[in-house]
């Protein structure tokens, strides 16, 4: 009978310990996908803004339709629906996320960082074939908007 | 911590010994003497030492030095106070000298030591000159009325007195880069070392709080705990003068990744420079030594 305790006692122990560390050290796979999709979103931000930063920051000479390429690609970006990306369990806490708990805190702060570059994204996307000065002073929001958000929700690297 | 029984030890014989050694010593009475505040200019400085990084709230405006703002350290939470113009609440009623005490030298109107949470470990290196625009600039922003919050901060830390030991050992107005040889690295090492207090976030602190300068610049511990402040030394940062400077500017990474967290306050301020002032700061990162983190 004692044996008997013993064995159950240990067997729950050993459940408890697994469980513990799974639930320190995983992630389920949707929760690393979420993770994968919403930094391969970053990417793409990055990607396209690359393409009228070089020209902002006179690296490349202007060119009228790459400018609005990119620019239209950062706005259809911005206006994608991110709420499948953002969920619960995915902050800092989880190695490999910088994603500030202060997202789920405040989510409606968060959601309205989103609008702020759908905003800016959508005006730049308007002006950014209308020659260098116009595409400069468009883009400025857009920086701002992607900076903003950083500030607040995501935290620097390990 | 076992460090706790050796910190509390050091400090209090350190009191003991030298509290009056290490009194307060604000500037002489004769200090701004022959010198014409010029608030135009100031408005430059105020930006470069990023002041308003610190004193403003997270909801006011950018001009409302109302204070607020929280600093979390190993020794207890530092709160900002109200520096605005306002007389009663803010330091309006402060002549220059004191002001000028304050940020140079640490010490308060009423004579105590300050906490060096405010940066003035850095700007004791700054030209009165510029201390006297900048001040002169202060007094042309708004007022606010809101009282400065006490600091949360436990015995033996909230004895001001134990901050003379401690200015002693780690305030120093040597410069860490020691030798400049180029006008653009001498004034690069101005904005960093003196106004622009980077290594206050780049550089890890000893259990004491102190700088450690053989780590300058070499990272740290995020002071909130989430991540780390980046290693900005050149064994780290690999980008080239000009991606340093962009960066100073727009706040765009090389890959036009933007920055995030305490830096973007910070580009706020430097993207308010000159373009030769942030390619000076470029050239400074760029000469400093290489430290590779373990
Ligand atoms: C609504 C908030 C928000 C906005 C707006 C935003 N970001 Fe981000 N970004 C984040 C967060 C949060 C993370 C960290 C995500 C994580 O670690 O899981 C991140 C991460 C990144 C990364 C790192 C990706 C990786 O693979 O490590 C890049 C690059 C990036 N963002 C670029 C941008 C750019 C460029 C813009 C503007 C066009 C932008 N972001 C706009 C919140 C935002
Ligand atoms: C209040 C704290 C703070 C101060 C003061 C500060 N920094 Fe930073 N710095 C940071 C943080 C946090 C990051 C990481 C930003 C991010 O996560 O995107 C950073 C990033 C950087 C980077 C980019 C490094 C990289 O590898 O991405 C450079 C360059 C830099 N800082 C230079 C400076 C200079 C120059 C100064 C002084 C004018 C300065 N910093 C002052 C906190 C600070
Ligand atoms: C890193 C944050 C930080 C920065 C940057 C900073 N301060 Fe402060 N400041 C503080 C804190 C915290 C205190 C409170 C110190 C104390 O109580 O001992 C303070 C105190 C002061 C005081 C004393 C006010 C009082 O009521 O005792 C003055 C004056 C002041 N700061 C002016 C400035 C000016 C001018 C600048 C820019 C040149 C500046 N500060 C930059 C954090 C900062």
């Amino acid at each position: 009978m004692p044996i008997k305790g013993l064995t159950l006692l240990s067997v729950a122990s050993v459940f408890t310990l697994v469980s513990a560390a799974f639930a320190a050290g995983h992630l389920t796979q949707d929760q690393q996908r979420a993770m994968d999709a919403r930094n391969a979103h970053m990417t793409l931000y990055s990607f396209n803004l690359g393409k009228v930063g070089a020209m902002v920051q006179d690296r490349v000479p202007y060119d009228a339709d790459v400018a609005s390429a990119a620019a239209a690609n950062l706005a259809a970006l911005a206006a994608i629906d991110e709420a499948g990306y953002w969920v619960e369990g995915t902050d800092t806490s989880i190695e490999g996320s910088r994603a500030k708990p202060e997202i789920w805190a405040d989510m409606a702060g968060f959601e309205a960082e989103q609008v702020k570059l759908a905003t800016a994204t959508a005006a730049f996307a308007a002006v950014a074939g209308d020659g260098l000065d116009a595409m400069k002073a468009g883009f400025g929001p857009v920086g701002q908007s992607c900076s903003s958000c950083h500030e607040s929700y995501r935290a620097p690297r390990e | 911590m076992a460090r706790w029984p050796l910190i509390l030890g050091a400090m209090v014989a350190a009191l003991g010994a030298g509290w009056y050694l290490t009194r307060p010593a604000p500037l002489a009475d004769n200090a701004l003497d022959r010198l014409t505040p010029d608030a135009a200019r100031g408005a430059v400085i105020f930006a470069a030492a990023g002041c308003a990084s610190c004193h403003t709230s997270e909801t006011g405006a950018d001009t409302l030095l109302t204070g607020g703002k929280r600093f979390a350290s190993p020794f207890g939470t530092f709160v900002a106070p109200n520096i605005s113009s306002d007389p009663v609440h803010g330091v309006g009623g402060w002549s220059d000298l004191e002001l000028a005490s304050a940020i140079v030298a640490g010490v308060s109107q009423d004579g105590s030591h300050l906490y060096p949470a405010f940066p003035y470990t850095s700007y004791n290196k700054a030209d009165m000159q510029d201390v006297v625009d900048l001040i002169a600039h202060m007094r042309t922003l708004p007022a606010s009325d809101a009282p400065s919050l006490p600091h949360e901060i436990g015995f033996p830390f909230n004895l001001r007195a134990a901050l003379g030991p401690w200015k002693a050992l780690f305030v120093s107005e040597q410069w860490v880069l020691a030798t400049a040889e180029t006008d653009a690295l001498e004034r690069g090492r101005y904005l960093v070392e003196a106004l622009g207090h980077c290594a206050e976030c780049h550089t890890p602190r000893g259990a004491l709080g102190g700088l450690q300068g053989d780590q300058w610049m070499a990272g740290a511990p995020n002071p909130s705990g989430e991540g780390r402040i980046p290693n900005i030394t050149p064994a780290a940062l690999q980008w080239s003068e000009r991606d340093i400077a962009e960066y100073l500017k727009s706040g765009f990474t090389p890959d036009f990744d933007s920055a995030g967290g305490e830096m973007v306050a910070v580009i706020k301020n430097t993207s308010q420079l000159t373009d030769a002032d942030r390619a000076a700061i470029a050239a400074y990162l760029k000469a400093i030594p290489a430290i590779a983190n373990p």
